[in-house]
């Protein structure tokens, strides 16, 4: 029987051990040294917070593995030999593989800061993580304050846990605004004036210098690039996430920023696939990053994947782009693209709800009109109608004209759209 | 890194700890619950009505203190903050402690209410004569221990209604459901029977009625001493006797229909009005396993069957002495029965057979057939001459001989009425969570779910693909659904314990779930597309399972 071999227990690894299962009989083993059984990584915030034990955050009962003959094996992969397909283990064990998918995530970027293997500095990716930041910050009385770095998601989260706790927060971002490298400056600030009523102390256009430690090589304080000195007793690394792949060195796999694949998912070695946020695409698709550290990235893949595993060779091939996020209390969707600054011939229009932090933005294209993408902001779109609409090609009216049917809020919601059609209509006379 | 040690306690530190206000709040509601307490030993009351007044405020008033120190200084949005490290909320030892003096209560309101003040002979005394002077003020009677239940319980769901209003102050869909429960049961289980009272007397013999408790929840409405009073009330009677059948048969049906059980579950029942509300903190305690699921089913039925044998037992019975002559004689309403259930049974079974699990059949199959057994009981058996000795099974607690029809009436009411919805369903909040009885005992919930699972427009929609599998829907679902599951196929939830609360909804960061009714057309869709990819692999998948 083929034996199928999957490094990585997250939901790319996950999600394609579940679809080869689907789809075939073959041998199937999942290794990690992380846990014993898969959890949903976008949960570990809400254990530190109180809203869930670790437990919740596993979607599959501990008896479901074993039921689908999927074996779970906890370990750390050392090295990968791709010439006699075999795969070592940090005990010094040894495993065969006939085919062998690499779904190892991603870690924390750090960019060569003074200090910054220091104890105490630390990102929250892995459940490592949340147990260290157990230790770390605890409490107010351990941890006196917090300093973020760099203004990514897991900042924000990191900032919301860590204010649940009434640890005081420092967050240094490099931008005029929160995300604005993403999100068009409006809503940037939105978010950053969102944080500042949380009492999140976020300091715009700051970054970290060195941090520095203590004489037993904790976390004493940081540097800030214009000078200025922050005592603190946690620095959180929020400066983006890049491939794991470093036991992949000397294995003959072609990396770059991640381990380089083709639109099948094949790496160069025959047999050895990668899927996730390890991944990097030779050719990335359409307007897609050729890393994408998404978790429905990664879920796609492992269903794309088992296809191709089980003789039925399938072209990673996503849609439209789409996600969500939340940012303390703001809940935030996006569908087709919507660039912090309007590309070459494209157009933004805004619509700000300050009192309710509700935003919408939507980009089009100013010559032919038609609907690139939409962000909004505390208000729930429905995907499916969004799909279908950039589908369509839609024009910027029709989306304005119709965004009630794709309205995804609760029941009994107050609905702003007649307001923002309205407004919509008065600005487009305006020009 | 081995040398680095800090101090791991979090012994009374944010978010588990109380502020100034939710402390002093605590000590405000228990100073109200205190004067209760001590008129338990106060056998010679005086100043009750001040005194009352005095408890009642108190009581409210802490616990609506307590959620002003909880949400008014923090922004609108989710407050489930270190609800996992409270006690009280973690089954800790004061869920436990908590718990224990629930139970002890239902124990003494059911069995032992002569501990509370009632006297069989003379006026009440203790803290059951307290409430006399708002008993008066209603319906012109002295207090019952029920009437004392009733009062706290509405204060609970005012009160804690209140909180929970405040809580999710920014979901429209939760404040209006919350003042909806919280007008069902001040108007219709509070207010209104106690001013049905005062019409009695008068040509007027009508029994204590709440109209939005419908059978079978209510099991006794169709009791023979309710049923003599409806008659004997004139047209007031003859319209709640018409009502309570019409709610079941006509109201009940429609509506559940175009709104899913919700309509009545989470928004105008009384046991669905206190787990909402005074509940709300232990929703996350609900078992999410899928054995738990599996006993669930079982039991929830097996209620359900109970009821309607029992109902059928105690209706035969009286028609069967009673209305000789009359054109509802015990044998046509047997046959009644009978017929109906196997209409129903066949009409399930020819038209939703496609959607039904083998599980389903083989248990459908089997409750049918014990309920046409025990109709058939009755039918050839007179039941009033079989005797039953109650100490065979109530491990001699009680002596008495019963007629089996007593027997089983008897029987329903204790284990069912009194230790599973009451005991067992609110003692057991901070241990097994809210909707225990909700969940496992009420045979309501039974019929509304397999009507709401078969044949309603209702249905939670899942947002295409942003699902993250974080899990707070499930964690937060009351009912022990595990919505994620679901979700994260991007499946529509379909689920005969559906209460509609919309908390899942509520709780998901990601926007991906809301309540709807729509088509029944494609509600049912188990082989749905995650959207986002093409080609469409689900599609794919499908299409190689069926070749």
């Amino acid at each position: 029987m083929e034996h199928i071999v999957i490094i990585g227990n997250g939901i790319a690894g996950i999600t394609a051990a579940r679809h080869i299962r689907k789809l075939s009989s073959k041998r199937i083993t999942v290794i990690s040294a992380e846990t014993d059984y898969f959890f949903s990584r976008t949960a570990l915030m809400y254990v530190y917070m109180g809203h869930m034990k670790f437990e919740h955050t596993q979607p599959y009962e501990n008896w479901f593995w074993k039921k689908n003959k999927i074996d779970l094996k906890k370990a750390y992969v050392t090295q990968v030999h791709t010439e006699t397909k075999k795969i070592s283990l940090e005990s010094g064990e040894q495993m065969t593989y006939d085919k062998l998918i690499l779904a190892t995530g991603s870690v924390s970027n750090k960019f060569g800061w003074p200090g910054q293997d220091l104890n105490g500095v630390q990102g929250l990716i892995t459940k490592k993580d949340l147990e260290l930041l157990e230790i770390n910050a605890p409490d107010n009385k351990v941890c006196k304050r917090a300093v973020l770095i760099g203004g990514g998601l897991i900042g924000v989260e990191l900032a919301e846990m860590l204010h649940t706790r009434n640890i005081p927060v420092t967050f240094l971002v490099r931008e005029k605004a929160f995300w604005s490298s993403v999100l068009p400056f409006p809503e940037a600030s939105m978010i950053s004036n969102h944080l500042l009523s949380h009492h999140i102390d976020l300091r715009h256009e700051e970054e970290l210098d060195e941090i520095i430690g203590d004489s037993h090589g904790n976390v004493k304080a940081v540097r800030t690039k214009k000078g200025e000195i922050i005592a603190c007793d946690l620095v959180g690394l929020s400066a983006g996430v890049r491939p794991q792949i470093k036991f992949l060195e000397g294995s003959g796999i072609d990396t770059d920023r991640g381990i380089l694949v083709n639109r099948y998912l094949q790496t160069n070695i025959p047999d050895v696939y990668a899927i996730g946020d390890c991944a990097q695409q030779r050719e990335p698709v359409g307007e897609r990053k050729s890393v994408e550290a998404v978790w429905y990235t990664g879920r796609m893949m492992g269903e794309t994947l088992a296809q191709t595993i089980c003789d039925q060779p399938t072209l990673w091939n996503p849609g439209h782009w789409f996600n969500s996020a939340k940012f303390m209390d703001i809940e935030y969707q996006t569908y087709g693209w919507v660039w912090n600054s309007p590309k070459e011939g494209n157009a933004h229009y805004h619509w700000q709800d300050q009192k309710n932090n509700r935003a919408v933005t939507v980009e089009y294209n100013l010559h032919e009109r038609t609907f690139i993408g939409i962000n909004t902001f505390n208000m729930r779109m429905r995907h499916e109608v969004f799909d279908k609409w950039l589908d369509d090609q839609q024009s910027v009216d029709y989306v304005i004209e119709n965004l009630q049917q794709a309205c995804f809020n609760p029941e009994f919601y107050k609905k702003p759209f007649h307001e923002i059609q309205s407004d919509f209509l008065k600005q487009k006379s305006a020009i | 890194m081995s040398t680095y040690q800090r101090n791991m306690s979090l012994a009374g530190e944010p978010p588990k700890a109380l502020n100034t206000t939710q402390r002093l709040a605590v000590v405000v509601g228990m100073a109200g619950l205190g004067i209760l307490v001590l008129h338990l030993f106060n056998q010679e009351i005086t100043h009750p009505a001040i005194w009352l007044t005095a408890a009642l405020t108190l009581i409210s008033g802490g616990i609506i203190g307590f959620a002003a120190g909880s949400y008014a200084h923090k922004q609108e949005g989710i407050k489930n903050d270190g609800v996992w490290f409270k006690s009280i909320s973690s089954r800790g030892f004061l869920g436990w402690l908590l718990g224990i003096a629930l139970t002890g209560f239902y124990i003494v309101l059911y069995f032992y209410a002569e501990l509370l003040g009632l006297n069989t002979e003379g006026d009440n005394t203790g803290v059951i004569s307290l409430f006399d002077p708002l008993s008066r003020a209603l319906s012109g009677n002295p207090a019952s221990q029920w009437f004392v239940y009733g009062t706290l319980y509405t204060i609970a769901i005012l009160a804690f209604g209140i909180k929970f209003m405040w809580k999710y102050r920014h979901n429209r869909y939760e404040v209006i459901r919350t003042i909806s429960v919280m007008f069902f049961q001040t108007a219709f289980a509070f207010l209104i029977p106690e001013f049905m009272a005062r019409l009695n007397g008068d040509g007027y013999n009508l029994p204590y009625y709440d109209l939005k408790n419908i059978w079978p929840l209510n099991y006794y409405n169709f009791e023979q001493y309710r049923i003599n009073d409806f008659i004997s009330s004139g047209a007031i009677g003859m319209f709640l006797l018409i009502f309570g059948i019409v709610s079941i048969f006509v109201i009940t049906p429609i509506l559940t229909y175009k709104y899913g059980k919700r309509w009545y579950c989470s928004w105008v029942c009384g046991c669905g009005g206190l787990a909402e509300t005074a509940g709300d903190s232990f929703r996350q305690l609900s078992d999410k396993s899928q054995s738990a699921w599996r006993i669930e089913r079982w039991v929830v039925h097996s209620v359900l069957v109970f009821v309607v044998m029992m109902t059928t037992t105690v209706v035969s019975v009286y028609l069967g002495y009673e209305n000789e002559g009359y054109w509802l004689s015990r044998d046509v309403f047997l046959f009644t029965v009978a017929a109906g259930l196997l209409v129903l049974y066949a009409a399930i079974m020819y038209w939703k057979r496609h959607q039904l699990k083998k599980d389903a059949v083989v248990g459908a199959t089997v409750y049918l057939f014990i309920s046409l057994a025990s109709v058939a009981l009755i039918y050839f058996v007179d039941i009033t001459q079989i005797k039953v000795d109650a100490s065979y099974f109530s491990l001699g607690l009680n002596q008495g001989i019963y007629t089996l029809d007593v027997a089983v009436k008897s029987l329903y009411g204790f284990l069912i009425g009194a230790i599973f919805s009451g005991v067992i369903g609110t003692g057991f909040y901070p241990i097994f969570g809210n909707r225990v009885w909700c969940r496992f005992g009420c045979p309501m919930a039974a019929i509304l779910g397999i009507q709401q699972r078969l044949f309603s427009k209702f249905r939670i929609t899942t947002n295409g693909g942003q699902c993250i599998s974080c899990g707070n829907c499930s964690t937060y679902c009351e009912m022990g659904i595990d919505v994620r599951a679901y979700a994260q196929k991007g499946e529509n939830i379909i689920r005969a314990s559906c209460v509609g609360c919309g908390i899942c909804s509520a709780v998901c960061p990601r926007g991906v779930l809301k309540l709807e009714n729509g088509p029944m057309e494609g509600r049912i869709n188990s082989e749905a597309v995650l959207l986002g990819q093409d080609p469409d692999l689900m599609a794919l998948l499908s299409d190689r399972k069926a070749n």
